[in-house]
Parts: structure tokens; sequence; C-alpha cells
């Protein structure tokens, strides 16, 4: 580790620091959530969850969170996700392998768009 | 390093530790390894979250559940139904008084929602062996302002303006107390952090100093700054380990970053900090005595003055602050004096932190408003008596404060408004009692607390204290007098006026704030030798109730001392000769058959 000079350096690391803390905080732009029923699990929701949360990485979105949660009850489509972006309705998503959940980061959480094909169900459930 | 889905904090505080966080801990990094968790979740250790009572506990993140009184088995569950499957584990959740269970979100549990967090804003929320995390809450982003863009007189200016006063009880203006050293001559200068914190039951600092160490770190290089100092102290406890362990770790990576050592980020300003570590005696709270210590000499405080900021450590002007006032410090110079004002009251702006203890339901750390009513603080925060009986009073500032009782529940809390009412704000240990303590006892205790630490330099302390122990016993021992109480007032007025420190300027407190609010217990004792509270031993008598009896011979067999006689299904007797008033018989009735009577 170098020695800390400016201010700039102070806020590299801010920026990078404040990535892994804002994961804990409630209160985002929205917020995904990945089934991790023991259907989903044994469908491979784990290694979907990973991807998810990679994509975000990877992408520098860090006002969404990623949650986990039980069994939605749509074990034939397992793994599900779901998405709830703030002032819309909720996205249900099924069949959701790492490489679909890095589409569903691309083109729902970042360019507004649902993914149609892996398309459940819209609304509360 | 990968993003974690999950982040699982939990308390690592010392109340958590001794609880059995460690166990739980382990149970729960075992769990995760089990179903190869490790990369989505995320184990962090924090300082203390401030709710000692329900601990261990834990917090998961994003969903800010907060789970307590854990074990390796609850882990365990949380593990397997909270992380893996997404179910929140209900009986592992906060219960209200009133059986009802509040499903999440730790901001939303009253204990936390009333609290305004400057001093304690980190702990319990980073890591606190994480620099970065505490980079991430803007720190050291007030010390880069400072040298970057600060002379020395205008970071005293901006604490001046904040009105922040020493948090370790006098209260006396920070920025002033900089100002002072900033103006004295010397050679060299120093900056002490005193967080020599001995009250019983107080662990502000502590609690600080393990859960967020930089803070103090960054204040004092802050604070060196601004009164041309290039070496700084922290008198700290050998009684706190894991705040020494803490401190080393963040002092090494302080210097690895380039915020301690030399020309720290390039501004020419070099500041080094060292730990020193007390052995323990109260009195080096006391500012003289801790130099005396920290020089190597024995810890007894001296005439003031000159005051430290003339003639402090090695004779140079030298300030000397707590931690939890350095802990203000960072923010004051972040968000400017006028946003710290914003908080508090008039005289006292900002917030001040309460450990919180005795017979209260949420015993453990708060920090909130300054003007906040000890109503709110003691029913809202505290959630009332743990006893089912009525709070009688509360002492404040630990031996060194005094006791207010419930009719003065409605006043606020800030330096003046306790002090009028003859008790101090203290460091901040606030300790409830109720219906059931004897206001002389308590008196009592907290002199003999005093009595031990008194260093024995000047008289008054050493002997007066002493002398007024002697009354005291008697008075509780059924032999007191009315002439005592005379006595007793006159000395401690005599021992206030008269010592040399602190220590023995406020010993006598406790006994005269009792006196003045609970006169005629004192008078119970001496003229009808009566204990109303059923507490001084000598005064009570245990009697057994012969209509409820039922002559089970439990009591009998549980006495230690064999002073309950009777046969089987026949009514028992006391022999109160003999009785040596430990209570055992009382909790083993199932008839509520025994009693204590006074006299």
């Amino acid at each position: 580790m170098s020695k800390i000079k400016t201010l700039e350096d102070l806020m590299k690391i801010k920026e990078k620091a404040v990535k892994e803390l804002q994961l804990r905080d409630t209160g985002k732009r929205g917020k995904i959530t990945v089934a991790m029923g023991t259907c989903g699990i044994a469908a491979g929701a784990k290694d979907t969850l990973k991807a998810v949360v990679e994509a975000l990485s990877e992408n520098n979105i860090n006002d969404v969170s990623v949650v986990q949660s039980g069994c939605m009850g749509l074990c034939e489509v397992e793994p599900t996700v779901e998405v709830r972006l703030e002032g819309q309705e909720p996205v249900v998503y099924g069949h959701v392998t790492p490489e679909n959940a890095k589409r569903i980061v691309k083109l729902h959480i970042m360019s507004n768009q649902v993914v149609t094909d892996l398309l459940v169900r819209r609304g509360e459930i | 390093m990968p993003l974690t889905a999950t982040t699982i904090l939990i308390c690592a505080g010392g109340a958590c530790i001794s609880a059995g966080e460690e166990s739980v801990k382990q149970a729960l990094e075992k769990e995760i390894e089990k179903y190869a968790l490790n990369d989505v979740v995320r184990v962090v250790e924090t300082g203390c979250m401030g709710a000692c009572s329900l601990g261990p506990l834990m917090v998961i993140y994003p969903e800010g559940v907060f789970y307590q009184k854990l074990t390796p088995q609850a882990a365990r569950k949380i593990v397997e139904e909270h992380i893996l499957k997404g179910r929140i584990v209900k009986e592992y959740l906060y219960k209200m008084p009133t059986g009802e269970v509040i499903p999440e979100a730790v901001e939303k549990l009253p204990f936390f929602a009333k609290q305004v967090k400057i001093a304690t804003r980190n702990v319990g929320y980073i890591d606190p062996l994480n620099i970065e995390e505490y980079i991430a809450r803007d720190g050291y982003f007030a010390l880069a302002k400072v040298l970057k863009n600060m002379s020395p007189e205008q970071v005293i200016e901006e604490v001046k303006a904040s009105g922040l006063r020493g948090r370790g009880g006098a209260g006396f203006p920070t920025g002033l107390k900089w100002e002072l050293t900033r103006k004295s001559k010397g050679e060299r200068k120093y900056i002490v952090c005193n967080a020599d914190e001995g009250d019983p039951g107080a662990f502000m600092d502590r609690s600080v100093l393990e859960g967020d160490p930089h803070t103090v770190l960054e204040a004092m290089t802050i604070g060196g700054y601004a009164i041309g100092a290039n070496q700084g102290y922290i008198y700290v406890r050998a009684e706190y380990p894991l705040a020494i362990e803490r401190l080393n770790a963040a002092i090494s990576q302080a210097k690895e970053y380039g915020f301690l050592g030399e020309n720290i980020m390039g501004s020419g300003f070099s500041f080094d900090i060292e730990i020193r570590i007390g052995a323990g005696a109260f009195v080096c709270g006391e500012e003289t005595a801790l130099i005396a210590s920290i020089e190597g000499r024995r810890g007894q405080p001296r005439v003031k003055p000159p005051y430290p900021a003339q003639s402090g450590v090695w004779g140079c002007p030298t300030v000397i602050n707590n931690v939890e006032t350095f802990a203000c410090i960072p923010p004051i110079i972040v968000n400017g004096a006028n946003w710290f004002r914003s908080i508090g009251t008039e005289k006292s702006p900002g917030t001040k932190v309460f450990a919180l203890a005795g017979k209260i339901t949420n015993t453990g750390l708060v920090e909130v408003p300054m003007g906040i009513t000890l109503k709110e603080l003691l029913y809202e925060i505290g959630g009332g008596s743990s006893t089912g009986k009525k709070i009688k009073a509360v002492q404040t500032g630990g031996p060194s404060g005094g006791c207010i009782p419930s009719e003065h529940f409605d006043t606020p809390v800030d330096y003046e408004s306790l002090q009028k009412l003859g008790a101090i704000m203290g460091s901040g240990g606030m300790i409830v009692m109720d219906e059931d303590d004897c206001m002389v006892d308590v008196a009592r205790f907290f002199l003999e607390f005093t009595v031990d630490e008194s260093c024995g330099k000047c008289t008054p302390c050493r002997e007066g204290t002493r002398q007024m122990l002697k009354i005291l016993d008697r008075i509780t021992s059924g032999e007191g007098t009315e002439e005592d109480l005379d006595e007793l007032e006159h000395l401690a007025n005599v021992i206030k006026d008269t010592s040399l420190c602190g220590l023995g300027q406020t010993a006598p407190n406790p006994v005269l704030s009792t006196l003045r609010y609970y006169r005629n217990e004192y008078e119970a004792h001496v003229k009808e030798k009566r204990c109303p509270s059923l507490k001084c031993k000598q005064l009570i008598r245990y009697v057994i109730d012969p209509t409820k009896c039922v002559g089970c011979t439990a009591c009998a067999r549980v006495c230690p001392v064999n002073a309950i006689s009777g046969e089987v299904r026949k009514v028992h007797q006391i022999d109160n000769e003999v009785c040596i008033r430990c209570g055992s018989c009382i909790e083993v009735c199932r008839f509520g058959a025994i009693s204590k009577v006074s006299p």
C-alpha cells in the first residue's frame, strides 16, 4: 500500500469501499430477489446468485440490492429471480441461468427493458 | 474482492463476547462453509451495537434483520433458514415488552430509532479492523480537509464555533482548550487521549475504541495539527485488552496508509501516536494524575494551576481530551460547526453517549441528542424498569455524580440542568434504581468505591471519605444517630471544598444528593432503625407467614446456616439471630410464605 498523498487517492479508496458497504443498506432504487429454496438451489440458484452479484459489480451498479428469498412456489421454472425497481411493478423471471442473469442485469436493470423470453409473470404474486 | 450478497454483522463488543459471541461466530462460519456460501456471505465482527442486554446479537444486511440472544444452535438455524432459504427465523427476533415481535430492520427498533449517532456513528456498523470501511464512511476526509485547506487557527475556530464540550464529564469547551494550548509557549506540545474510563458500569469509551478506533486517531491528528503537536498519547486502561489490540492494529494501518507518521498526506505535518497502558487506578482519569502516569511516575494529581494547557506531559503544553470528545471532531470538521450546533441544546450542542445499567430493560449503550429528557431516555429508549417495580431514581456520573429522583425525570439532559439537581453529566454512566434499592446503601456503595480509589495524597479525601464511610456503615447497621446525619453533611461539604483534585471534590456527591432527595430514608434508618427498602441486612428480619407455609421443608433444606426449623407439614420458623439474610429461602419457597420486614 502506497501512502495516500492527495484527496483523490482518498476518494478512490472511499468509492471502492462504499460499494461494499452499500450492499448492506436498504432503501435503494431496486431489489433483485433470487429464490433460494431447496428447489431453487437444486436447480442452480447459487450460481445464479453469484452471477447477479458479479454482473452488478462489473457494471458498477450499487443502488440495487440483492436479496435471497425462499421458494416462491414456481418450482418448475427455477431458478427464479424477481426484479423490483422503484415505481414499477415487480417482474418474475424463470429459468435464470448465470447467462440469463447477466442479460437481466444488462437489459432490465441497466436499460429498463423487460427480458420477455424469460418472463414468468408481472405484478404482485 | 468479489461482492457479496449478504453481510452478517456480528457484534464483537465486550458484552457480546462475554455472552458467547465467539462460539456463535464459529458455528456461523462452519455452517456457511458447509453450504459453500463463502463467496456470497460475508461475516464482519463489529464493535458494540449498544443493545448489550440482548447479546450475542447480529444484523443481516441488506434486509437489516436484527437477531438477538444467539447461541451456536441459533446460528446454524439462521444460516439454514435465513441465508439459504430466505425465511426469517422468528424465534430470535427482538420482542417488545408486550410480547409483540418486531419483524425486521434494525432502524425500526425503538431502542435504535430515537438515537442520534455522532460519536458512535460507525460503532457496530463497520469492521473496526478494516481502515477502508472507515474511509467509506468519510473517515480521514476531515484530516484531508484540515491539512489541505485549513490553517490551525481555522480548525480551532471551527471547533470553538461548534460549541463542543468535554465529554469526560466536566464539560469544558474543547475549542477553548485547544486555543489555550496553541497559544502557550513550549518547545514541544502533546495531545493526549484520556481512555482511562473507570466509573463502575460505564463503557462508552471502550465501545468507541473497540468499534471505531480510527476516529480517535484521526481526531488526535487533527488536534495535533491545530495546537502544534507532533506526538500523541492514548492513555488506556490495561483492563481493556481488546481496545488496546484494535488500537494497535488501527495505528499500524494508519501508518501504512500515511495518515500517521512523517509528512502526512504530503502536507509536511508529522504526527505519531503511542499507547500508554494504565494499571487501572481510578484517579488516573484525573488529568494531572494521568500526565504523571504517562511520564512513568506514580499516578497522583497535583495542584492546578498550572493547567495542562500550560504545563502538561514533560512540562510541555498539553491537550487532554476524552475518547468521546475526540470521536465528535471528524464529523464536526466534515459537516461544519453549524450542523453540530443544530443538534442538542444551545449551551450543550451535539449528542452524548450513555451506558444504561441497573434495573432497566434495555441495558447497553445509547447515543442521544443533548436536551432529551430523562423520561424519554429511560422509558422510550431504555424500555423502562426491568423488574416490574417503579423506577425510583437514576444515578448519573457514577461515583462522582448524584442521584436524580423520578420526580425530576422531565429534566433535560445537559451539563447545567444536571448540575442544578446536584448530579453531574459525568462520563455517561447511568445506573437505574427501583423501589427495592435503599438510597443509603447506594450512597454507601459509591463511597466505598472512592475510599478504595482515593490516592491518599490529600487529607480531606484520604481521611474524610473514610470517616464518611464509617458513619454510613453505622447508619446502615442501625447504630446511627441524628447527629450523624449533620456530621455527614458537614464532612461532605468540607471534602468537596478542600480536596486536591476532582476525585475528592466529587466523592461526596452521591451522599449529598441522596441526603437532599431521600433524607426521609436516612431518618428512617437512624430514628426508627428501619430500612424502608428492606435492603440493609442488619435492619431487616425474615418471617414466615403461618397462613401460607405448608411445611414443605424446602426452605430449611436450602438454608446455609440452619436457621430454619420445623417439622414436615407444619409451619416453619426462622431464627433471626442465626439468619444471615442471604435470601435463599425466599427464592426457593413456592408459596410466597417468606418475606422481609423492617424492623
